[in-house]
């Protein structure tokens, strides 16, 4: 059966607390997970009350803020630090989103929980483990799929057919809906997931694509793609304002379409 | 899966894992369409309970009589036990995890659900056949 409550060694527990520095003028408390599965000890909440007046208005600021001033063992993942590379999705007080885009003052409630994206392994503290999510990906075979030889200049697309990959590939794979889908929480050994689908989607109706037939083969499974219920908690927290659950629809609809 | 378990599988082997069943897009159409078929057909079952239990028993005896009747709640019968019976098929797939214990249920299901069908069927062939007795 479906696990509700979790294992007993992943229980989080209360961690330490580190107060603000004297004299700072504005202060917020977050709540931040703390795991290092290669220790014994359980995962943990840290609390810090930090001087925002010190740090960037968004909460990647605060979180290298801590990690400068405060406490240098909080591990976490960044790189472009303006909503392009996704490696800062994390969950923000409960919701999935990306640090460097989302300005801590707009999370609603008091203290501030941070804790790494849902239902996946921790590497450490804010990481998680994308390994299977990233194979999904790859096993969709995200690239252009030809028979006929390739022509001497580019493979052409009109404008219209072009547009058409409008709002799928923006997608920078973040993993923020897939993670927040309960779906893929439940089977997502099976289930390709939102993000990995949106991607699908954007290869089946590429114009210039010669395999359209192959890969609706590949996903007509009834976990692989029909695990979606539209439920639409991905559409909600795509940090890019993209809605894989619409791009699931259409799969579906591509596939009655071939046997009617 | 966890990780121990998945062992030396490449990622992209447990990614792939059995490969794609090529079907499941035969119970989506049979899912909307039954869905769909159940929507005046539940309008109408309801609207007809509500008069025929006005009416009391003679009345319903003599209600079911009609063909027509008849054959609409026979459809209304089986259009909502095949829609029910995909409806749990999905609930358990999503929440019952293994092999047996799955197949098991989906086989509970399947039976449970054929069981109703029938026999909701011959009341309703034997009430308009046959009458009352
Ligand atoms: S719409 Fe589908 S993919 Fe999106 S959250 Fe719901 S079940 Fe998951
Ligand atoms: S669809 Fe949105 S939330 Fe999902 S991986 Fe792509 S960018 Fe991230
Ligand atoms: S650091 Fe690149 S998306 Fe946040």
């Amino acid at each position: 059966m479906v696990q509700l409550a979790l294992p007993k060694n992943s229980r989080v527990g209360k961690g330490r607390h580190y107060p603000a520095p004297k004299g700072a003028k504005r202060v917020k408390t977050f709540r931040i997970y703390r795991y290092d599965p290669e220790g014994s000890d359980n995962p943990r909440w840290d609390t810090y009350d930090v001087d925002v007046g010190a740090c960037g208005p968004m909460l990647l600021d605060v979180l290298i803020h801590i990690k400068n001033t405060v406490d240098p063992t909080l591990t976490f993942r960044r790189s472009c630090r303006e909503g392009v590379c996704g490696s800062c999705a994390m969950n923000v007080g409960g919701r999935n989103t990306l640090a460097c885009t989302c300005g801590w003052e707009d999370v609603p409630g008091g203290a501030i929980q941070v804790s790494p994206l849902p239902s996946q392994p921790v590497v450490k503290d804010l990481v998680p483990d994308l390994t299977l999510f990233y194979a999904q990906y790859a096993s969709i075979e995200p690239w252009l799929h030809t028979e006929t030889p390739q022509p001497q200049t580019e493979w052409k697309q009109s404008i219209e057919d072009r547009a058409k990959l409008d709002g799928l590939y923006e997608c920078i794979l973040c993993a923020c809906c897939s993670t927040s889908c309960p779906s893929y929480w439940w089977n997502g050994e099976k289930y390709l997931g939102p993000a990995t689908l949106l991607h699908a989607y954007r290869w089946l109706i590429d114009s210039r694509d010669e395999a359209t037939g192959e890969r609706l083969d590949a996903l007509e499974d009834p976990f692989k793609l029909y695990r979606c219920h539209t439920i639409m908690n991905c559409a909600q927290v795509c940090p890019k304002g993209l809605n894989p659950a619409k791009a699931i629809a259409e799969v579906k609809k591509l596939m009655v379409e071939r046997v009617v | 899966m966890t990780a121990s378990s998945a062992g030396f599988r490449t990622p992209l082997s447990r990614a792939r894992g059995l490969g794609s069943a090529r079907h499941g897009v035969g119970h989506f159409i049979a899912d909307r369409v039954t869905g769909l078929a159940l929507i005046p057909l539940s309008i109408w079952a309801a609207y007809a309970g509500l008069k025929v239990a006005a009416g009391g028993y003679v009345v319903a005896v003599e209600w079911l009589a009609r063909p027509l009747n008849a054959v609409l709640l026979g459809l209304f019968v089986v259009a909502g036990f095949v829609h029910l019976r995909l409806a749990i098929q999905v609930v358990i797939e999503d929440y019952i995890e293994g092999f047996v214990a799955k197949s098991a249920a989906l086989i509970a299901n399947y039976f449970v659900c054929v069981l109703g069908a029938a026999l909701g069927v011959f009341a309703i062939l034997k009430v308009a056949l046959l009458g009352a007795f």
